[in-house]
C-alpha cells in the first residue's frame, strides 16, 4: 500500500509544479513528473512480489508479474514523449517572441 | 463487412498519404481531405441503419473468450453512432471552409494531416470498447489540436496553445490516473467488462476516487467552470475552421461523450445522485458564469468561445437531472449546439476573412456588404439563443422541462435567466457586427468565396430545418437511440457482451 501512496504523492508534487512555478521549463517538468509518477504506479500495479517473468512454461506452476500494465506504461511512456516534445519546442517558440520564460510576463491574452 | 475499423483507418490511411501526394498536384490536399471526410460521413450515416443493436468489432479478430474480452474492441451503439455522424459532418463542411480559408496560411498540406489525424483521434474516442485506447486516441486528437491552434505562430497562438497543453497534458494525467486505478481494482480494460465488475462490487471508496479522477479530467477538456481557463485562449486563436471543430466537436467529444460513456455506461452513476447533483451544479456554474463573462467581451471569437462554455453548461446540467427526458434533452442540445456553434465560429472566420478584425467595435453595418454571412450568423444567433421555431429553441425549452419534470424549479429558472443573457450577446453581436453605419475602409468588400459561403449555407439551413420539420423523425432516427443508452446505464454490458 506505501508505494500506490508515495506514487500518489509524486503525483502531487507533479501538480504543485505545474501549478505554482512560473517558468514554462519548470511547469513542463512538473507535467513530466505527473506523468512518470501515473507511469510509476501503472508498474507498480502489475508487480507481484517473487513473481517470475511472465514467460509460461509446461509444468510449471509459479506466480507471473502482470505483463499487462508493462505494456500500457511502454504506450504511456511514447505519448509522454510526443507531448513534452510539443510542449518543449513551443517553449523555444515562446522564448523567441517573448524573450522570457516567465509566465507573468507571457500575457498577451488577456481572461 | 464490418466498418467500424475504417473511420479510423481513412482518416490515418489519407493523412499518410498527402506529404507523398502534394508533390505531385497542389490541390491533393484539398481533395483528399474533403473525401476523406465526405466517405466517412456516408458511412457514419449507414450505420444508423439497425442502430438499436450494438455492432462490436474485435481488433485481429480476438473474440472474447467464455464472455471474457481478452482483446481490443470498437463498439458502435445508439451513442457513439450519433457522435460519428456529428464528427464527420462538421469534419466535412469544416473541410471544404478550409479549402479557400486556408490559402491565407502558408502550408496547407501540413494542416489537412493534423486535421485528418484529429478526425481519426475523435472516431476512435467514439468507437473505442477501452479504457486505455480511448486515452489513446483521445491524446492523438489532443495533440494534434495542440498544433491546429498554434497553426499561425503568432506569439498569441503560441501562448494560447501552451496554455491548453499544460491544461490537457494535467487532464491526460489525471485520465490515466484513473484508468491506473480502475485495472487495479477490475483487472480489466474493457469498459463492458470494467462495469460488469464493478456492479458486483459496488462504488466502494476506490471507486469512488477514479470517478472523482475522471470527473476532474474531462472536465477539464469540457472546459467546466472552474476548468475552463484554456478555452477563450485556445478556441478563438486557432484558424476559423479550427475554433469551429474545437467548439463544436473537440470538447463534446473528449469532454462530454467520455464522461457520459464513463459514468453512466460503467460506472452506471444513473442511480447514484451524489454524483449526479455533482454534475448538475458544475452544468449549472458553467451555464451561468459563461453567460456572464461572454456579454462583456470585444472580441468575436472570444464571445462565442465563452458563449460555448455556457452551453456545454446546459448539456452537462441536462445530464445531471438524471431522468429520461434531461437525457433525451442533452442529447438533442448536443446535436443542435454543434450544428450552430460550428456555424457561427465560421462565420466569425468569414468576418474576418474579409474584415481583418476580431474586434467587434471596429465593424459594423457588415450586413450591406456580406449577406450570405449576415443572414447565416442571424439564423445562429436566434437559434443559440432559443428563438422559436429554430432547433435551438426545442432542445432549450425540453432542458427546462426536464427541470421542472425533476422538480428543479430555481434551477429552471436560472436556465431561462441564462437563456435571456445569451439572446443579449448575440444580439450584442449581431448588432455591432452587421447593423449600423458601414466602415468605409470596409465599402468594397464583398461576400466570401463560394467554398466558404457553401458550408454556411448548409448549416444554416440545417438549423431551421431540424427545428421545423425533422423533429419527430429525426427523433425516432437517431436521437432517441442515443438517449436510450444513456438511460440504460450499465445495460450496456448486455448489449456490448451479449447473454
Amino acid at each position: 500500500m506505501i508505494e500506490y501512496i508515495l506514487a500518489v504523492v509524486l503525483f502531487a508534487i507533479g501538480l504543485y509544479g505545474v501549478i505554482v512555478k512560473r517558468n514554462l521549463i519548470k511547469i513542463i517538468i512538473g507535467l513530466m513528473i505527473m506523468e512518470y509518477a501515473v507511469n510509476l504506479f501503472l508498474a507498480l500495479i502489475g508487480y507481484r512480489s517473487g513473481g517470475a517473468p511472465p514467460i509460461v512454461e509446461v509444468g510449471k506452476n509459479q506466480i507471473f508479474v502482470d505483463p499487462l500494465p508493462q505494456a500500457l506504461v511502454l504506450t504511456a511512456i511514447v505519448i509522454g514523449l510526443g507531448t513534452t516534445a510539443l510542449l518543449v519546442s513551443f517553449a523555444v517558440r515562446i522564448f523567441e517572441k517573448y524573450d522570457t520564460f516567465d509566465v507573468r510576463k507571457i500575457r498577451k491574452l488577456r481572461g | 463487412m464490418n466498418v467500424l475499423p475504417l473511420f479510423i483507418v481513412i482518416p490515418l490511411g489519407a493523412a499518410f498519404l498527402i506529404p507523398f501526394l502534394v508533390k505531385m498536384w497542389r490541390r491533393i490536399p484539398d481533395l483528399t481531405g474533403t473525401l476523406a471526410t465526405l466517405s466517412l460521413t456516408v458511412l457514419a450515416f449507414c450505420l444508423t441503419d439497425k442502430i438499436n443493436t450494438a455492432r462490436v468489432y474485435y481488433v485481429g479478430g480476438w473474440e472474447p473468450v467464455k464472455g471474457i474480452p481478452i482483446g481490443i474492441s470498437m463498439v458502435a451503439d445508439g451513442l457513439s453512432v450519433l457522435m460519428l455522424i456529428i464528427i464527420n459532418f462538421i469534419a466535412l463542411m469544416v473541410s471544404i471552409y478550409s479549402i479557400e480559408y486556408m490559402k491565407q496560411y502558408t502550408d496547407k498540406a501540413k494542416y489537412y494531416i493534423l486535421f485528418l489525424l484529429m478526425i481519426a483521434g475523435l472516431n476512435g474516442v467514439v468507437l473505442s470498447g477501452d479504457l486505455f485506447n480511448m486515452f489513446v486516441f483521445l491524446e492523438i486528437s489532443a495533440i494534434a489540436s495542440y498544433s491546429l491552434v498554434a497553426f499561425g505562430i503568432g506569439a498569441e497562438e503560441l501562448e494560447a496553445s501552451f496554455k491548453y497543453q499544460v491544461l490537457g497534458g494535467t487532464a491526460s494525467a489525471f485520465i490515466l490516473f484513473a484508468i491506473a486505478i480502475v485495472y487495479r481494482i477490475t483487472g480489466t480494460l474493457n469498459m463492458a467488462d470494467v462495469s460488469k465488475v464493478i456492479s458486483t462490487t459496488g462504488l466502494n471508496s476506490a471507486v469512488l476516487f477514479s470517478a472523482l479522477l475522471f470527473f476532474a479530467g474531462f472536465s477539464l477538456k469540457a472546459a467546466l467552470v472552474p476548468f475552463h481557463a484554456w478555452l477563450p485562449d485556445a478556441h478563438p486563436s486557432a484558424p476559423a475552421p479550427i475554433s469551429a471543430m474545437l467548439s463544436g466537436v473537440v470538447i463534446k467529444v473528449l469532454g462530454v461523450y467520455a464522461l457520459i460513456r464513463v459514468f453512466f455506461n460503467v460506472y452506471g452513476i444513473g442511480t447514484f445522485n451524489s454524483i449526479l447533483s455533482m454534475m448538475l451544479i458544475f452544468g449549472l456554474i458553467s451555464m451561468v458564469f459563461g453567460g456572464i463573462l461572454a456579454v462583456g467581451q470585444k472580441d468575436l471569437k472570444r464571445m462565442f468561445a465563452y458563449s460555448s462554455i455556457s452551453q456545454i453548461g446546459y448539456i452537462i446540467f441536462a445530464l445531471g437531472l438524471g431522468t429520461k427526458l434531461g437525457y433525451f434533452a442533452a442529447v438533442f442540445h448536443l446535436i443542435n449546439h454543434a450544428a450552430f456553434k460550428s456555424l457561427l465560429f465560421l462565420d466569425s472566420g468569414a468576418i474576418v476573412y474579409r474584415t481583418g478584425t476580431r474586434d467587434l467595435e471596429k465593424m459594423g453595418g457588415l450586413a450591406q456588404v456580406m449577406p450570405v454571412t449576415s443572414w447565416t450568423s442571424l439564423v445562429g444567433s436566434l437559434s443559440i439563443s432559443g428563438i422559436p421555431p429554430f432547433a435551438g429553441f426545442w432542445s432549450k425549452l425540453l432542458i427546462i422541462i426536464a427541470a421542472v419534470q425533476a422538480k428543479h424549479f430555481i434551477w429552471a429558472f436560472v436556465a431561462i435567466l441564462v437563456s435571456i443573457i445569451t439572446l443579449v450577446y448575440f444580439m450584442k453581436f449581431y448588432k455591432m457586427a452587421f447593423l449600423g453605419k458601414l466602415n468605409e475602409s470596409f465599402a468594397k468588400i464583398k461576400e466570401v468565396p463560394v467554398f466558404m459561403s457553401l458550408p454556411l449555407i448548409i448549416l444554416a439551413l440545417l438549423g431551421i430545418i431540424m427545428g421545423i420539420l425533422l423533429l419527430p423523425a429525426l427523433k425516432e432516427l437517431i436521437i432517441q437511440p442515443a438517449a436510450d443508452v444513456i438511460y440504460s446505464g450499465v445495460n450496456y454490458v448486455q448489449t456490448v457482451l451479449g447473454g
